[in-house]
């Protein structure tokens, strides 16, 4: 036990005297969280659209302040020619163009009014998002109408959605960035931590030493977990606190499941040092072999559902999409164990093989 | 104490030791003396059980370094080549560590290591990776020592240290010897190779002989010349040409002459000049381990290409 805390005291100072695994740890959990909330965002604030109003008057102009009036745009520019328009588009000033058509004031008394949207396509999402943004808007504007002398014909889909029902992108991101932190602090740093010992020779004195193995995959676990469930809890702590996600279901499984994650990842980190000899090839396989398809194929970015069969079959070895449904079932739902045991099963299963393995491959000579 | 039997190990192609036998008494101060990749460490490591002979076996106070392997890592002191000790960590939470995991206490043995680690004590909280080459070597020693092992491994202690340091650090041996502590010591250094008890000369996986210091020294059995006062590169070519002088090699500003059938320096002088060096000095020396080592490897090598 003495040993075991005197190893566990050393992989302390380790990482609280490297700026570079500090940074790793608490620098980076942050930085993607600022950058998934602020920057990496599908909702749409301020675009810049431009009005080509050909039939100024009473019912242009109502509609034109009720677009600009909203969040989703503002008004850059109003565009008098077709050619403003298109040189609009390729100096990338506006993203969506609103064009009345000549006519549209009597047209609207006569019921058959059209308004043309034309959008930057080159981004095909924010395209979509832009006009389904403004036809909405032009649909409750038409809405508004309706009691008065107006009468248009239109399709009034009814659409709500569930658990996000602002579709706030907070609430998609912060279960993944999540999943990443937690895979990456605790596979790649471990991986790290055991690799450098290999290639500092530092293994060599620790091999011809009473250290078991055990001591040893379990000392360099220990600091990681810990540091990676206090990682979790500021996560969920600026999450609920910047970007107002809560944890709807019980926040003590969270934590237990989080825990159980942490060790798949841990196991996966030890496995990777098992087969890397230096900091770097453990590097890049930690970030090859593990965060990229963590981030593409666990269902954080792009979802399962839509992906072609073969990936959507190895999306099932990847831990972090049962650990994301896992979580965001938790989360957002905030439903309990009776809904998810199945995939904390599977998190079970597959941690007690990626330890076992390593346990397994770690050797307790050189080569 | 030790010993090895018929040990042989290969990375891939390359055979890096061949049918090593050789045993080291108890309380012996042992040598093993060859150039960088002569199989040095690899002999040591096996005997520390990181690495696994091909064939044959190493016992170690009578236990089998595989089987056994456990009792070998509680009771062997390592300090590998590279100084592998943690650059982070200061001098005492070095110490420290090593003595926790070997289950004991600086306090417990700290007799043992006390001459050497007095001289580090000012240093105490210093990170290790800012010590001087001879500091980090002392330290490194003191962690090697610090649960009181039976047998010492020290591979090229002394690699990259000053002359002062490196003297210091015999002595230390010295007195540990003194203590009772089994050493085995590598070194690509010749004149280290006089202060152990015994010596194996080692090249290219093999041994070539084993003896005491003096005991080497007194087998050697051609004539040494020692050649100054020429310039090198020219006179080592004129002694080449002649088969009477060809094992001629430099040694610093000299050359040593091996000879089997010239008896008399004046006739060494006589090749010089007639390759056209002028006033060479040449005296009959007495041959040191380096000498030895010299001979037995060009006869050594001239063996094996007879085999082949």
């Amino acid at each position: 036990m003495k040993q075991f805390l005197a190893f566990v005291r050393k992989e302390f100072y380790h990482i609280f005297r490297d700026k570079r695994t500090l940074m790793v740890l608490f620098g980076m959990p942050i930085a993607q969280l600022l950058l998934f909330g602020f920057a990496i965002t599908t909702e749409v604030n301020n675009a810049n659209i431009g009005i080509y109003n050909q039939s100024p008057g009473q019912f242009s102009n109502d509609l034109v302040q009720r677009m600009t009036g909203s969040d989703f745009f503002r008004l850059s520019a109003n565009i008098n020619s077709e050619a403003e328009m298109l040189e609009a588009f390729q100096t990338n000033k506006l993203k969506m163009v609103v064009v009345i058509p000549p006519k549209f004031e009597q047209n609207v008394t006569a019921g058959n009014a059209k308004i043309q949207l034309i959008a930057d396509g080159s981004d095909p999402n924010l395209a979509t998002i832009l006009t389904s943004s403004a036809e909405a808007v032009i649909m409750t504007w038409m809405k508004e109408r309706a009691g008065t002398n107006i009468q248009i014909e239109t399709i009034d889909p009814q659409v709500r959605w569930h658990y996000n029902p602002e579709l706030k992108s907070a609430e998609m991101f912060v279960p993944g960035v999540v999943t990443i932190i937690l895979m990456l602090v605790s596979a790649m740093l471990t991986s790290i931590s055991i690799t450098r010992e290999k290639e500092l020779g530092t293994i060599e004195i620790l091999y011809v030493s009473p250290l078991k193995p055990a001591v040893i995959i379990v000392g360099k676990v220990l600091p990681f977990a810990i540091l990676s469930i206090i990682n979790a809890i500021l996560i969920l702590l600026v999450a609920w606190l910047v970007f107002s996600v809560p944890v709807n279901g019980s926040v003590v499984l969270l934590l237990f499941e989080m825990l159980l994650f942490i060790m798949t990842s841990l196991g996966l980190g030890v496995l990777i040092s098992t087969v890397a000899d230096s900091q770097q090839t453990a590097l890049m396989l930690s970030l090859f072999g593990l965060m990229m398809p963590t981030i593409l194929l666990s269902g954080f970015i792009f979802p399962i559902a839509n992906m072609p069969l073969p990936l959507q079959v190895i999306s099932n070895i990847i831990p972090a999409k049962w650990f994301l449904i896992i979580i965001k079932n938790i989360m957002l739902k905030g439903i309990g164990m009776a809904y998810i045991w199945k995939e904390t099963l599977i998190l079970l299963g597959m941690t007690a093989f990626f330890i076992g393995v390593s346990v397994k491959k770690f050797k307790i000579r050189l080569q | 104490m030790v010993e090895f039997h018929n040990i042989n190990k290969s990375y891939g192609e390359n055979e890096a030791v061949k049918d090593v036998s050789f045993s080291v008494g108890e309380g012996e101060l042992f040598g093993l003396i060859g150039p960088d990749g002569a199989g040095k460490s690899t002999l040591f490591r096996i005997l520390t059980t990181v690495l696994l002979a091909d064939s044959g076996n190493v016992l170690f106070n009578g236990k089998d370094v595989v089987a056994d392997y456990k009792y070998i890592r509680e009771n062997v002191g390592y300090m590998p080549g590279k100084f592998s000790l943690y650059q982070d960590l200061s001098v005492t939470e070095n110490l420290k560590f090593f003595a926790t995991i070997f289950n004991t206490t600086i306090d417990e043995n700290y007799e043992l290591i006390k001459d050497i680690y007095q001289q580090l004590e000012p240093f105490g909280n210093r990170k290790a990776g800012a010590l001087s080459g001879g500091m980090k070597q002392k330290l490194a020693l003191s962690c090697a020592l610090i649960h009181k092992p039976k047998v010492l491994v020290l591979d090229e202690p002394t690699f990259g240290v000053d002359a002062v340091s490196r003297k210091e650090f015999w002595d230390m041996l010295k007195s540990l010897k003194a203590k009772g502590v089994t050493i085995l010591v590598s070194t690509p250094y010749m004149d280290e190779a006089e202060l152990c008890d015994r010596i194996a000369l080692i090249q290219k996986g093999r041994i070539l002989d084993i003896n005491t210091p003096k005991g080497i020294v007194e087998q050697f059995e051609r004539q040494l010349f020692i050649v100054s006062n020429v310039a090198i590169y020219p006179a080592l070519q004129a002694l080449e040409n002649n088969p009477a002088t060809q094992n001629a090699y430099s040694f610093g500003q000299e050359i040593h002459v091996y000879a089997d059938e010239i008896t008399s320096a004046n006739a060494i002088k006589q090749v010089l000049e007639n390759g056209g060096l002028k006033n060479p000095e040449v005296s009959v020396g007495t041959p040191n381990i380096e000498d030895c080592f010299m001979d037995l490897m060009v006869r050594g090598n001239l063996e094996e290409s007879a085999h082949a």
